[in-house]
Formats: C-alpha cells, sequence, structure tokens
C-alpha cells in the first residue's frame, strides 16, 4: 500500500472510531425521572414507627444504616441514596398522606418496602396511577403479585400463601389422617395463611377441625390453647407473630400437649422466640425458612452473614442480631440497591420496574443457601423459595429439599 | 368498706362551661378565615389540598364531640365508631350499590345518627368514668365487627374496601383533589353553622345545662333523658358524616383505619383545641394531623415521646386549649383598639 | 363438662393477671379520682427496669425491692413535675396529660431495650400447681401476691391515719384541708403507691406474656374494666372483677357460637355495661349520691 493510502486509510478508520465513539455517548445517554440525578437517588418508604405495630420501626432504621454503608463506599454508579422514611403508624389514612407526601412533595423516585397490608392496599391504586413503583412490599400477602393489574407493584418475601402450601404438603405427605387445629392472628397476615393452607390441603381440606383466632390485643392467649388441646388436634398449624408464638409454645409445655407443631416462618426466630420460649419446650417444631437466623451459630463462619456482621457493628450498632426484622432489613436494601446498579444512567420508573423484573439468581448475603430472588415479566414475587426445617437442641436443621411454593393471585 | 354504704358527693362539673358568647369567634375574623380558606388551595399543591381536606375532615369529628362532651357533658372515648359506621356506610354504598358519592354521606350521617342515639339509651344511666368505660367498649368493638367473618362479603374483612375516587362533576378543570376540598369545604361550614344555631337554639341550652348540673337541670323541667340521647345522636350523625368524608378523600376504608387510637387522637384534638369552642375543633384537629409530622421530623425513633413532650407543653402553656389563646388574643386586641 | 371447667380455670389463671393491674387502677382512682392511662406503661416500665438489674447481675429478690423503691419515687416524682401543675386545669387536660405520658413512656422503653420479647424469670416455678396443668405454680404464686397486697390495701385504708387520710383527700378535699391534711402531698403518695402496685403487677405478669414494651397495654384495659366491674372504691372488687373477666372472656370465646372467639373483648365488655346498669357503682362499691 503506497504511504497515501495508508494515510487514507487511517483517517478513515480514525473518523470510524470517532463516529462509534459518538454514537456509543449517545446511545449511553442518561435518563431521569423526579427523585434521581446525577448526583442522588431518592428513595421513599413508609414504615410503622410509632403505634401498635412499632416493633417492625427496626426495618426502617436497619435500611437507613445500610443505605449509608453503600454511600460511604461510594454509592451507586457513583449516586447517593437518599432515604426518605416516614412513619404511617400504622394507619391506612396516615399512610396515604405520607406516601402522597413522599411522592409529590419529596419527588422520589420510587416507594421501597413500605410496611404492613392495610397501608399497602391504600396506595396500590394511587402508586400505579402515578406510575411510580412500589417495589419490595414488606408484606408477605399473596396480591403483590399482579403485574397485570398492578404492574408497578411488587412482592419481595415468600407469600404467606406459598409457605402455607408447603406446610400443607408436608402433612399430606407424613401424616395423611391428621386432625389439624389451627391458630391464627386475626388479620391479613393470619387469614391470608389460613386460606393458603386450605387451598393447599385441597380436597382434604376437612382435616382442619378447628380454626382458633386470636386478637393483638389479648394480653394471654394461654386459653386459646387450652381450647385447641381439648379438641383433641393431632397437629397444630401455628400461625402468630413472636409475641404470642412463644406464649403458646410455653403454654403447650405446660400443660403436656405435644402435637405436630408447624409454625410461621415469622416467628421461627431463634433469638426472639424459640430461646425466650425456652429451648425444650421447642424441641420437633417445624418451620420454613428462606433466611439465615442472626442467632443461629451454624452461620457464624458464612461469608454472607459475617459481612452482615460487620454491618451492624459500624454503621448499626443498637441494631440486634437476633431480631429477624434486622435481618430482613439488611437484605431487602440489598435487594434494592442491585436493582439500581442494574439501572446503571438509566434511572426512569419505567426502567427500575423493568430491572427489578429482571433479576436472575440474585443471592443476596442473607438468604438461605440455594435460595435465590428470580423474577420476570409475569413473576413477580421475588423470592418463593423455602426450606423446611426442624427445630433440635438450640437450632434449627434444615431438611429436604429447597420447596418452591410459587403462587399466583 | 365503711359503714356507711353510701357517700354523699358534691361535685364540680366534670366539663366546665363556656360563656355562650365566646362558643364562636367574631364575624370579622370568620369572614377572614373563609377567604383564605377560599383562596389557598388554588395556588397549592394537589398534596396541600388533600392535606387540609383532613384537617376539615377531622375537624368535622372534633367538632362533633365539642357538641357531646362540651356542650352536653357526656365523655365519650367511642366517636371512633361512629366514623367507622360512617366511613363504611359510604364505601359500601358507591362500591356495592354503585351510589353516587354526595348522597351516601346523608345516608351515612343518618345511619351514624340512629347508631349514636340507640347507645345514647343505655348510656343514659352511666357517667364520668363509667361512660368512659362504655364508649371504650364500642370503640373497642367496631373493628371487630368489621373483621367479622361472616360480614366479610360487604365489609371486605381485614383487607378492607378500595373506594374508586370522584371527578369534579360537569367536566370541571379542577383536580380531584382540589374538588374534594371545595366540597368538603361546603359541608363543614353547613355543619359548623348549624352546630353554632345548635348550641344557640333552645336545645343547646338544655344540653348546657345538663353538662353544668344534671339533677338541677331536670329539677327545672329539662327533659334530661330526651337531650342526652339526642346529644349523643347529633354528634354520632355528624361524626358520621365525617366518616364517610374521609372514605371518599383516602379512597380506602379498612378495620385499622379506625382503631381507638382515633378515638384518642380525637379526644386530645378537642383538649387543645379548647373544650366546647367550635372553632377550637379546628385547630386541634390540625394539631392531630401535624404534630405526629413534626414529632417524627425531631426524631424518628422516639417520634411517640416527642409527640408526648409537644402535647404536655401544650396543655402546660394552654391548659384551656385554642380558646384560652383566642381570648388572650381578644383582650390583646382590645387593649389595642383603645 | 371438661371443657367448661378448663375454661373457668383458665379464666382464673388470665383473671389473676387482670386482678393485679385492676388493683393499681383502684389505688390511683382512690388517690386522684381519675383513670390513669399511663399506668399500665409505668408498670411495663418498672418491669424493665427490674429485669435491666437481673441483666446486670443483681438476685431476683434485690432487683424487686430496689424496683418497687424506684416506682414509688418514680410514681411521686412524675407527679409533682407533670401533674401537680395541672391541678387547676380541667380535668380533661389531665387526661390528656395521662395519653401524652403514655406516648413518652412507651417510646422511650421500645427505644431502651427495643421490641424483641424478654424471658422474664418467676420465683415460683412454672410446673403444675396441685397437679393441674391448668394454673401454674406461677400463676397460683401471682394469685397468692394478688390478694397479700389485697390485704395488706385493706389494712391500709382501714386501719391507719395516712390510709384515713387519704381516702378523705380524695373523696372531700375541701373538708379534708380544714382538718389539717395536706391534699396535695396524699395525692403525690396514692401515685406513688399506684406506681408500686403496678410495678408488682408487672413483675407478676412479665413470666406469662413475656417482657416488651407492649406487654401492659391490653392488660391495662381489662384491668380497668375490672376495676369498673368490681366498684372503683373497693380493692376486693378490683380482684373478683378481673377473676370474674377473665372467667367471662373465656366462657364468651367457648360457648357463643361464630362470633364468640372475634368479640371476645366487645361482649366482655357489654356485660360488665349491663352490670353498671343495675348496678351503677359496680359490683361492690358505694353508690354515690349526688347533690346539686
Amino acid at each position: 500500500m503506497t504511504t497515501h493510502a495508508k494515510l487514507r486509510l487511517a483517517a478513515v478508520a480514525a473518523a470510524l472510531v470517532a463516529l462509534v465513539a459518538a454514537s456509543g455517548t449517545a446511545l449511553a445517554q442518561k435518563k431521569y425521572d423526579t427523585g434521581a440525578s446525577d448526583t442522588e437517588i431518592k428513595i421513599g418508604n413508609i414504615m410503622p414507627y410509632s403505634g401498635p405495630a412499632s416493633a417492625y420501626g427496626v426495618i426502617g432504621k436497619t435500611e437507613e444504616a445500610y443505605f449509608k454503608k453503600i454511600n460511604a463506599e461510594g454509592g451507586i454508579n457513583g449516586r447517593k441514596i437518599n432515604f426518605v422514611s416516614y412513619d404511617d403508624a400504622y394507619s391506612p389514612p396516615k399512610a396515604v398522606e405520607q406516601v402522597r407526601k413522599l411522592v409529590e412533595s419529596d419527588e422520589v423516585l420510587a416507594v421501597f418496602n413500605p410496611l404492613g397490608t392495610p397501608s399497602n392496599t391504600a396506595i396500590q391504586k394511587y402508586l400505579n396511577s402515578k406510575k411510580t413503583p412500589q417495589l419490595f412490599v414488606a408484606t408477605g400477602a399473596t396480591k403483590w403479585n399482579d403485574p397485570k393489574n398492578f404492574p408497578w407493584t411488587m412482592g419481595w418475601q415468600p407469600s404467606y400463601q406459598s409457605e402455607a402450601q408447603i406446610y400443607a404438603k408436608y402433612v399430606l405427605k407424613e401424616k395423611p389422617d391428621a386432625k389439624i387445629a389451627v391458630f391464627y392472628q386475626n388479620d391479613d397476615f393470619g387469614k391470608d395463611y389460613l386460606k393458603g393452607l386450605k387451598d393447599g390441603l385441597g380436597a382434604k381440606a376437612s382435616m382442619i377441625i378447628i380454626e382458633e383466632s386470636y386478637e393483638t390485643a389479648e394480653p394471654s392467649i394461654d386459653s386459646h390453647i387450652v381450647k385447641l388441646k381439648a379438641s383433641g388436634a393431632d397437629v397444630l398449624v401455628n400461625i402468630s407473630t413472636p409475641k404470642f408464638a412463644a406464649q403458646s409454645i410455653k403454654k403447650m409445655s405446660e400443660i403436656d400437649w405435644k402435637p405436630m407443631h408447624l409454625l410461621t416462618n415469622v416467628s421461627a426466630s431463634v433469638g426472639s422466640v424459640i430461646k425466650p420460649a425456652g429451648f425444650e419446650n421447642a424441641q420437633g417444631i417445624i418451620s420454613a425458612a428462606y433466611a439465615k437466623d442472626g442467632a443461629d451459630p451454624q452461620w457464624d463462619n458464612d461469608p454472607g452473614m459475617k459481612k452482615f456482621f460487620a454491618f451492624l457493628e459500624k454503621y448499626f450498632p443498637e441494631g440486634n442480631k437476633i431480631d429477624g426484622s434486622v435481618v430482613y432489613g439488611y437484605g431487602v436494601a440489598q435487594t434494592l440497591v442491585k436493582v439500581l446498579q442494574m439501572c446503571g444512567d438509566d434511572l426512569t420508573r419505567a426502567n427500575v420496574m423493568k430491572q427489578a423484573a429482571s433479576l436472575r439468581d440474585f443471592e443476596p448475603d442473607t438468604l438461605l443457601p440455594g435460595v435465590k430472588i428470580n423474577t420476570s415479566a409475569t413473576d413477580f414475587a421475588p423470592i418463593s423459595q423455602l426450606q423446611l426445617m426442624r427445630f433440635k437442641g438450640e437450632k434449627w436443621e434444615l431438611f429436604g429439599d429447597i420447596m418452591s411454593g410459587d403462587v399466583t393471585n | 368498706m365503711s359503714a356507711a354504704a353510701e357517700d354523699a358527693v358534691t361535685e364540680a362539673p366534670a366539663v366546665e362551661a363556656v360563656p355562650k358568647r365566646a362558643m364562636t369567634l367574631g364575624t370579622g375574623t370568620s369572614l377572614a378565615i373563609l377567604a383564605v380558606l377560599l383562596i389557598v388551595p388554588l395556588f397549592v399543591k394537589n398534596f396541600v389540598a388533600f392535606q387540609m381536606t383532613m384537617v376539615m375532615i377531622y375537624g368535622i369529628a372534633v367538632l362533633a364531640l365539642n357538641i357531646l362532651t362540651g356542650g352536653s357533658g357526656q365523655f365519650s372515648l367511642g366517636q371512633s365508631a361512629f366514623y367507622a359506621l360512617g366511613a363504611y356506610t359510604s364505601a359500601v354504598l358507591m362500591e356495592i350499590a354503585n351510589v353516587n358519592y354526595a348522597l351516601t354521606l346523608p345516608i351515612a350521617g343518618l345511619v351514624s345518627f340512629g347508631a349514636g342515639y340507640l347507645f345514647g339509651k343505655p348510656a343514659l344511666r352511666l357517667s364520668g368514668i363509667y361512660l368512659a368505660l362504655a364508649t371504650f367498649a364500642l370503640a373497642v368493638a367496631m373493628p371487630q365487627f368489621l373483621k367479622l367473618h361472616f360480614l366479610e362479603h360487604w365489609t371486605g374483612g381485614v383487607q378492607g374496601l378500595v373506594v374508586i375516587k370522584p371527578d369534579a362533576p360537569f367536566g370541571l378543570p379542577i383536580s380531584q383533589d382540589k374538588w374534594l376540598y371545595y366540597f368538603t369545604l361546603a359541608i363543614t361550614l353547613a355543619i359548623y353553622v348549624g352546630s353554632v344555631n345548635l348550641l344557640r337554639s333552645r336545645s343547646g341550652r338544655a344540653f348546657m345545662s345538663i353538662r353544668d348540673n344534671e339533677i338541677a337541670a331536670s329539677a327545672m323541667g329539662v327533659d334530661v333523658a330526651k337531650y342526652k340521647t339526642l346529644a349523643f345522636g347529633v354528634s354520632a350523625g355528624i361524626t358520621g358524616i365525617a366518616g364517610g368524608l374521609s372514605a371518599i378523600v383516602v379512597a380506602f376504608v379498612a378495620p385499622d383505619s379506625y382503631t381507638i387510637n382515633l378515638a384518642i387522637a380525637l379526644f386530645l384534638g378537642m383538649v387543645v383545641g379548647g373544650v366546647g369552642w367550635l372553632p377550637g375543633s379546628f385547630v386541634g384537629a390540625a394539631f392531630i394531623i401535624y404534630v405526629p409530622n413534626i414529632a417524627e421530623s425531631i426524631n424518628k425513633g422516639l417520634s411517640g415521646a416527642v409527640f408526648g413532650v409537644l402535647l404536655f407543653i401544650v396543655i402546660f402553656l394552654v391548659p384551656h386549649g385554642a380558646r384560652q389563646v383566642a381570648i388572650v388574643a381578644q383582650q390583646l386586641i382590645g387593649k389595642l383598639r383603645k | 363438662m371438661e371443657l367448661f371447667i378448663n375454661q373457668i380455670l383458665a379464666g382464673v389463671s388470665t383473671g389473676a393477671i387482670y386482678a393485679c393491674m385492676a388493683l393499681a387502677v383502684v389505688m390511683i382512682y382512690q388517690a386522684i379520682d381519675h383513670l390513669n392511662f399511663a399506668q399500665g406503661e409505668m408498670a411495663m416500665f418498672s418491669t424493665f427496669i427490674s429485669w435491666q438489674l437481673m441483666q446486670w447481675g443483681v438476685p431476683y429478690w434485690w432487683a424487686f425491692l430496689i424496683t418497687i423503691a424506684v416506682s414509688f419515687a418514680g410514681g411521686i416524682a412524675i407527679e409533682r413535675l407533670l401533674f401537680k401543675p395541672l391541678a387547676k386545669a380541667p380535668v380533661l387536660t389531665n387526661v390528656a396529660g395521662f395519653i401524652a405520658l403514655f406516648a413518652i413512656v412507651n417510646s422511650v422503653a421500645g427505644l431502651i431495650w427495643d421490641f424483641t420479647i424478654k424471658q422474664y424469670p418467676t420465683p415460683f416455678g412454672s410446673g403444675p400447681f396441685l397437679g393441674s396443668q391448668l394454673i401454674s405454680t406461677h400463676q397460683a404464686g401471682m394469685i397468692g401476691v394478688t390478694l397479700l397486697m389485697l390485704v395488706g390495701l385493706y389494712l391500709f385504708f382501714q386501719f391507719t391515719r395516712i390510709g384515713l387520710a387519704m381516702r378523705a383527700a380524695a373523696a372531700l378535699p375541701e373538708s379534708a384541708r380544714l382538718v389539717g391534711i395536706n391534699t396535695s402531698w396524699m395525692i403525690a403518695l396514692g401515685w406513688g403507691m399506684a406506681s408500686a402496685i403496678g410495678a408488682v403487677a408487672g413483675i407478676l405478669i412479665a413470666p406469662v406474656v413475656f417482657l416488651e414494651p407492649n406487654m401492659m397495654g391490653g392488660v391495662l384495659v381489662y384491668g380497668f374494666a375490672a376495676a369498673v366491674l368490681g366498684g372503683l372504691t373497693s380493692p376486693l372488687g378490683a380482684v373478683v372483677g378481673g377473676f370474674l373477666m377473665g372467667i367471662f372472656e373465656n366462657l364468651a370465646g367457648t360457648y357463643i357460637p361464630a362470633v364468640g372467639n372475634e368479640l371476645k373483648l366487645p361482649i366482655a365488655l357489654a356485660l360488665i355495661i349491663i352490670v353498671l346498669v343495675f348496678k351503677p357503682a359496680g359490683l361492690f362499691g358505694r353508690a354515690i349520691i349526688k347533690r346539686v
């Protein structure tokens, strides 16, 4: 090739490179919706920091601390997370007010992990009409997995019904002629579980011989346990929150009632429920898990949990590692960070939902080995896997396979 | 425990009397406030209009409590039950019977009036702390009723009912929130004017005589039973209308929205506004909506404690509520005029 | 029949919880003629103090005594600092003060000790009592201590000068002042005693219901209702009322079909109201005659 030709070739090549580079920049242009900018991503949240459900307020505090950690480590693609969290006191009208404030006054990009089925039901229509993500809601109600009708709403934890169905299958397999007693909290949580249990038993739902509900305002549920024992049931499905679960375990041991005991995951925490109730009283209880228990020594050297413990020490020392809510807050916050990272420079609300619906085998630090987050355009239930476990000695022993309990609305 | 089986007691009235002239604001002040209420929403965000609407709705509920307690001296911790009744009546009529939202309000009011009147009858024999317990029982029972599983088909059970928010009528170019604001404002004014007239009327005087000294009133020929139950009925009816409005504005009803915490909040609203002083109802309503937000912004972890502290500060400074502030202001203005 | 007896026994054991609290309610009512809504929260806070002392290694009975003393002093302090200034304010303003105190105590306890439940020890053991599995030795101990407190209170009010002075100050303040009783300090004393009794109640209740900041919310309601049922002027009534409430509630929950279980508390309260309509001062209370 002559020098002249080489020069021309080089010029054309340079021009081509420049052209590609230029169009590449055009393709990688930044896109923002309200709440996102070059320097920050504004995320909104509502939590019951006061009122009857204030025990769950610690989830919001954990998330706030986690985002502080992410910001200290450089943020997400160079942007800091601005976490705005308001108290709704577990009251739906207040939830509506606070969410409207987040969207219309604070102008957040997305509403993340709002807690409580009543509050979320109250804000669902509004957020969908405003095309604002209602992302990773903090409730296990099954109805959040409905992308066709509510494309902006997505759950996170395994739905109550899917967990209940796993228990139903277990009973059908292990004790097909059982007489089942169900003890449940008289609210959306308890009733959703009960439905899942009945659906899981299908034609054999008549195995349930007594359904006993209780109210959270009751100081002690001991008398319910007495009534359940008197029913003659030999299987108990216990759908109660931590305090009442502990009371029931203790009372069952006092009155010497030892049915096959299936306990909801919500109350399976070793430190918050089993230990106060008494390890000796809890032998043989069956439950299911999707996350690791901070109080369980078997995870002390687990790499994911070690990161969690390090986080607590540095950024959230007042957080109690045995509190399941703290472990929960860490896991869901980590999931949001993953989604936002996947968004890159396209921080529109639509893209946030798109990336949230494209999670493939994502494993936060705190989930059980083998439990992975998967979403798709038709599957808005990120975690639908659980593993059964039995309480032995002073900890839970996982057994069986990881089971999938996908239940669509 | 002692030899005598009975005690004779001369009590001061539990609820203090408010002079009739001081029951409301002066005409000038009223008109000024009305002008502000009419104009401000046009210039603010929809969300602010929504908040102001909620203040008015709670204000109506506190006003109803003021008529009952400040007017007739009957203590009630159960207003949340009538509020819930009105809210659910509206919601069920709108969602299941497709009734126009505006028409549901008088029905909600009537249903609550009936419930209040029926409750007032057995409550006649109770007073003071015993009446407090009875009304408290009512407030606690209401969410339980709403959750009853054989009513689930109508009430939506624990999941509640989502209500479709109405648009402005005749295609007016105004947002849903602002339309509902003016709608609520009109109703609030009607109720306020009606209540002031009620308390100035013969019935109102009967209420107040019962409040100040029931036995003396009865001795003077006031039909105590009739007026006490009437007071309960009217108060419940107005609270029911407030509840119906809240169902429309929040667009959602659930048992968790109407717990005893609401009854306690309304009570606090009445005390902060000044018991028996009708305009104070709205000051009290603003307190119960905005002060928790302020408390939260001061310290999220201790928001309950901060709220308690703020409440204490208010009741230390003005034990008689906003009415005291208004009286002081009135005196200052009087002095300035001279 | 067995279920019936079981439910009665179970009702007696939950009733013991209510009876305990009801005593504290009657105590404060005797002193100030009102119900302090924050009574339950103060009891909860005292129980947490005793728990914290035990966490720091203090033995049970020392923690118990120290807590009683601290609660007594704390009750007096709260009255002097927060409610004496409100003495001239209207009644309803005082009630608002109680509500504010409730919010403060509950929130602070949640912040200091968080909301996870804590096990609380009992000096009475948890085995079956007299062979019955339905009443544990702890619950029997609870009933025993409640009855002891009841007797103590009765003796205090009937036979000591201070007890008499307190009753006088609550019933007829002006006349009491005329005979030289310092009514203001009687109120403070009443608060202190109510606070101490509440602490005992909390310490007895915590082993059964587990210690956490929202432990006493429900208990206070039941205690209040029980006290009203028994008659707000009668400690004996409060205790009887507590047991009756526990039994009422259980039987309603067990035997009223369909709605009994979901409407346990409202039904129990309705029954109390019916009793009040016939006996306005409660079962054992003294009827009050009002004069114009």
